[in-house]
């Protein structure tokens, strides 16, 4: 194989639907799963004589986005018309941002499973309004002009990814830090947050970059990674069995897992971008700016920082918990409700997560809500159950969705921490393994061990560890 | 009494002493339509009904017409604008059928003040020519001479307020599309700052071009309409926020000023002798108002012509790509594919000169020549803004004639685009520095057709160039009639 002989290099363009109310050059709504083109008006379906207008909200988010990716914000910058024929562009041209975008020059850091971090720069952000969405049908082409007009921002990346895990690894960051700032609600499925990858391969060491080829709209993290994993590999191959690598467009078939082409480079559209001349330049004032940046929503790396001081967890749960929005949330809501940040933290993503990976589910689909989960760990912070049992009810909990009281009622499973009726017990095992207690007795003191997991199996693990535990030692003792 | 050539004045002053009422005018602006209009071709859609049915609201509001300063005024509009239930065509096959789903700011604001649309009126394509020759409807006649082209592109706005079809119209003007028609016609016509008026709902031609303005017999006329219509829209980024004064009163108050104009004689040269000579006799008539005449210097405006069929037809090579058959008005019905759609219903349904300006403006944006002609064309725009910035220093107004020529006949000038062009020489630069123009008819040439001069101001000067222009319009007196109207009121 020879592939540790090449050095991919990747780079992403993301588009990110802004959370606005209206759409980014009407007032219509900016709103999913309408009825086919009822979200429209006189602007957005491009009737002559209308024009556009600047969504100031979506401003004000795509200047959050700036300020949370670090990014530069220019005071002034441009809307341009990006010319093709489409039937779902309404108006023949899109209306984006081109030579002069509004923020430029940022970077997030990632990090990579190996622990270490890495800078990703980002080369630009504009805005731009989405197209409308074209059905094919057996019979047809249906156009829904719902989406043409709402409001985007495309997030460029520089072309600082070497493999399929770092671009990855870049996607979930920026998803979410645009969760955390409500810019955009990460959707991949509605479409709302889409990704393109430029992906090109060279030998290691050298500086010349590779011909490169686009993937287009892929829409899960998974099968980025996999379509560039893949990507990688073709490109490759083509080399190395001797064909040249060919400028062009593909999208991934994610029933095959390859990809396709789309189109040839000679296809490539000449857009004749020029200054949108029915808008007038865009001011961001460094007053708007500042009071933008006093508002900004809490980002991850500052929500880590926090749950690292107010729950007292280490880096590393610290940022796994703050990973995105949802499963900080969550966590939070765990702690509020059983003042137990350890714990809550170690249910969260020890049975919690690693149950919803293996189920291949997000947090968001949890089965077990923050109360139940919180009314769970109070139960083990009572000692009405142990931490064993727990897990037990925990799995019967995600099972079923059923709250651990009912689960505890149902199958018996409450603590005993009775000591009479303890005593009793132990006093059984003592009496049925003679043998045991004599060696107790003749000084093999580590058998207390035994007496222990006896009378906890005896009981099933309800008995109460600590209290059993001092149990057997005093009867062993007497 | 005969209806057609009163002015706003007259018709509000008839309304005050009950001496008729709208539905009476509007008849008789409908019946002058029908009889006249034949000849002229000037009107594309008039809606009797509707427009008699408007007429009728207002008979019952006559004792709140104080209220309303264009109570009752038969307005005409160009085709380009959109009027909600009308038709708008804008002169061209690929939107006949269409239907306005909504009503131009512009509009809209008149209307909500009393004016009564009486009907559409052609245009050249897509608001594309000089002669109202390029309309898909046929040309439009002058009624000063039925030989004779109107101007254009608003010639239908022209012709109907010409020939007593309406009290004022509304016209667009890109390149001169309101003043040179205006010259031609024997009307008074301005083109407002760019910004002043909204441009949300007429037809987009060249956005950083395009301007909205009326036609009228009289400059305070053109006042009061522009006291109505101007002023922001918050549907139009592009709509100055400046406040808008009372026009008209400040005409009532019949203070007399005194201007500078500024002449550049460099600019003037090979107009017509017909032309020349009235323009230097309005000139001293100004100064007999006691205005001065200074010598200004416009040297970029030579580049003015090559500068606006740059920056124009790119704007409208993108502004136009929505009329591609697919949501809305002509589509063909011979395409076996989206590619044939596009082409076919665009090949089919725009016409001749509108496609030449489509494929300049696609060339001029295209890669690897944007920058030596769009971009190129757009620096010396800001060189000829730069040239009336100057001038300003030295004077209050840039005159000029309207149009190098009076009416020429039709067909004369067609099978040459540049001689056509040439028609525009005066106004385009205006439209490039965004200034404000009014033509006012300041003389007749042999052939007894008008002649127009233009006052070129300061951005939102409109104020002075009306108290200027409403001087020059008491010295000189009332203009003619075209003789079709000779012996009609």
């Amino acid at each position: 194989m020879s592939l540790e002989k090449y050095e991919s290099v990747i780079g992403l363009e993301v588009h990110a639907q802004l959370m606005t109310q209206s759409k980014m050059f009407c007032r219509c709504p900016n709103q999913f799963g309408s009825s086919p083109n009822t979200n429209v008006c006189p602007v957005c379906t491009g009737q002559p004589g209308s024009l556009p207008v600047i969504n100031k909200k979506a401003i004000e988010l795509g200047v959050r986005a700036a300020v949370a990716l670090s990014c530069e914000i220019h005071p002034e910058s441009v809307f341009a018309r990006k010319n093709y024929f489409y039937p779902d562009l309404p108006k023949g041209y899109q209306i984006s941002q081109y030579e002069r975008p509004y923020s430029t020059q940022g970077h997030i850091v990632v990090r990579l499973k190996s622990g270490d971090e890495k800078r990703i720069g980002i080369t630009r952000i504009h805005f731009e309004e989405d197209a409308g969405k074209s059905n094919h049908e057996s019979y047809g082409t249906l156009v829904n002009l719902n989406r043409a007009g709402v409001p985007l921002i495309e997030i460029v990346s520089e072309p600082d990814m070497r493999n399929a895990h770092e671009a990855g690894q870049y996607l979930r960051a920026l998803h979410s830090i645009l969760r955390y700032a409500d810019i955009c609600d990460g959707n991949m499925e509605e479409g709302n947050f889409r990704c393109d990858a430029n992906i090109s391969v060279r030998l290691r060491g050298t500086e010349k970059f590779g011909t490169k080829v686009e993937l287009k709209n892929i829409n899960s993290f998974k099968f980025v990674e996999k379509a560039i994993e893949y990507e990688i590999q073709r490109q490759v191959f083509a080399i190395e069995s001797g064909e040249k690598i060919i400028q062009q467009t593909r999208s991934w078939n994610s029933g095959k897992n390859v990809t396709e082409v789309m189109r040839e480079k000679e296809q490539a559209h000449d857009y004749r971008y020029f200054p949108e001349p029915d808008l007038p330049k865009l001011m961001i004032s460094s007053k708007w700016f500042e009071q933008i940046k006093k508002e900004m929503p809490e980002l991850p790396k500052e929500a880590c920082e926090r749950f690292k001081k107010a729950f007292e967890l280490s880096d590393y749960d610290a940022s796994v918990l703050t990973s995105s929005k949802e499963l900080a949330k969550y966590f939070e809501a765990v702690v509020a409700h059983c003042k137990n940040g350890k714990a809550s933290a170690n249910w969260v993503m020890n049975e919690l997560l690693g149950r919803l990976n293996a189920a291949g589910r997000e947090i968001g689909d949890t089965p077990v809500s923050e109360t139940q989960l919180a009314a769970l760990i109070k139960k083990i912070d009572s000692g009405e159950i142990s931490g064993k049992i727990a897990k037990t009810v925990f799995e019967e909990m995600f099972a079923t969705s059923k709250d651990a009281s009912s689960i505890i009622k149902d199958k018996g499973l409450v603590q005993i921490s009775d000591p009479a009726a303890l005593e009793s017990v132990v006093r059984k095992i003592i009496e049925g393994n003679p043998s045991q207690f004599a060696e107790y007795k003749a000084g093999k003191v580590k058998l207390l061990g035994f007496f222990v997991g006896q009378a906890m199996k005896e009981t099933k693990g309800q008995a109460n560890p600590a209290l059993l535990n001092e149990l057997v030692k005093k009867l062993l003792d007497s | 009494m005969e209806f057609g050539t009163q002015t706003i004045q007259e018709l509000l002053a008839g309304y005050r002493a009950k001496n008729f009422k709208p539905t009476e005018v509007v008849e008789r602006y409908l019946k002058n339509i029908s009889e006249r209009d034949e000849k002229l071709n000037s009107f594309l859609q008039v809606r009797p009904e509707e427009t008699l049915k408007r007429a009728r609201t207002l008979d019952a509001q006559i004792d709140n017409m104080s209220t309303l300063p264009l109570f009752g005024i038969p307005l005409a509009v160009k085709d380009n604008f959109l009027v909600n239930g009308w038709q708008a065509t804008a002169g061209s096959k690929v939107l006949s059928g269409y239907i306005s789903p909504y009503t131009a700011t512009s509009v809209e604001r008149l209307e909500a003040m009393g004016a009564v649309v009486v009907g559409k009126v052609n245009c050249d394509e897509f608001a594309m020519g000089s002669s109202n020759e390029n309309s898909a409807f046929g040309p439009v006649r002058n009624p000063w001479d039925l030989e004779r082209v109107p101007g254009g592109s608003s010639g239908g706005s022209s012709a109907a307020v010409a020939a007593g079809l309406a009290t004022v119209s509304l016209g667009t003007d890109t390149g001169g599309s309101i003043r040179q028609p205006a010259s031609l016609c024997g009307l008074v016509g301005l083109k407002p700052t760019y910004g002043r008026v909204s441009r949300y709902g007429i037809v987009s031609y060249a956005s950083s071009l395009d301007q909205v303005g009326p036609f009228s017999r009289t400059v305070w006329d053109s006042a009061r309409v522009m006291e109505v219509m101007s002023g922001f829209d918050p549907r139009d980024a592009t709509s100055s926020k400046r406040s808008v004064p009372k026009f008209t009163e400040e005409l009532n108050t019949n203070s007399k000023r005194t201007f500078k104009l500024g002449v550049s004689r460099a600019w003037l040269e090979g107009v017509d002798s017909d032309v020349a000579k009235s323009f230097d006799s309005a000139l001293e008539v100004f100064k007999k108002m006691g205005c001065e005449i200074v010598e200004i210097d416009l040297p970029h405006t030579k580049y003015a012509l090559s500068t606006y069929y740059l920056i124009a037809p790119s704007e409208a090579s993108s502004n136009l790509a929505r009329y591609d058959g697919v949501h809305y008005g002509y589509r063909t019905q011979s395409a076996k594919s989206s590619e044939e759609l596009y082409s076919r219903s665009r090949g089919e349904g725009i016409g001749r000169e509108v496609k030449l300006r489509i494929m300049l403006g696609t060339y001029a944006l295209s890669a690897g020549y944007y920058d030596a002609f769009y971009l190129k064309a757009n620096q010396v725009r800001r060189k000829i803004q730069e040239d009336f910035e100057k001038a300003f220093t030295q004077c209050d107004f840039v005159v000029s004639p309207t149009s190098p020529s009076t009416a020429f006949k039709l067909g004369e000038k067609t099978d040459d685009p540049l001689k056509m062009y040439l028609s525009d020489i005066f106004t385009l630069p205006v439209n490039l520095a965004g200034l404000p123009g009014l033509s006012m008819p300041c003389g007749l040439d042999s052939r007894n057709l008008p002649i127009g001069f233009q006052l070129i101001g300061k951005p939102f000067g409109e104020a002075e160039l009306f108290l200027a222009s409403h001087q020059y319009e008491q010295a000189r007196g009332q203009f003619a009639l075209p003789s079709m109207l000779k012996g009609k009121g």
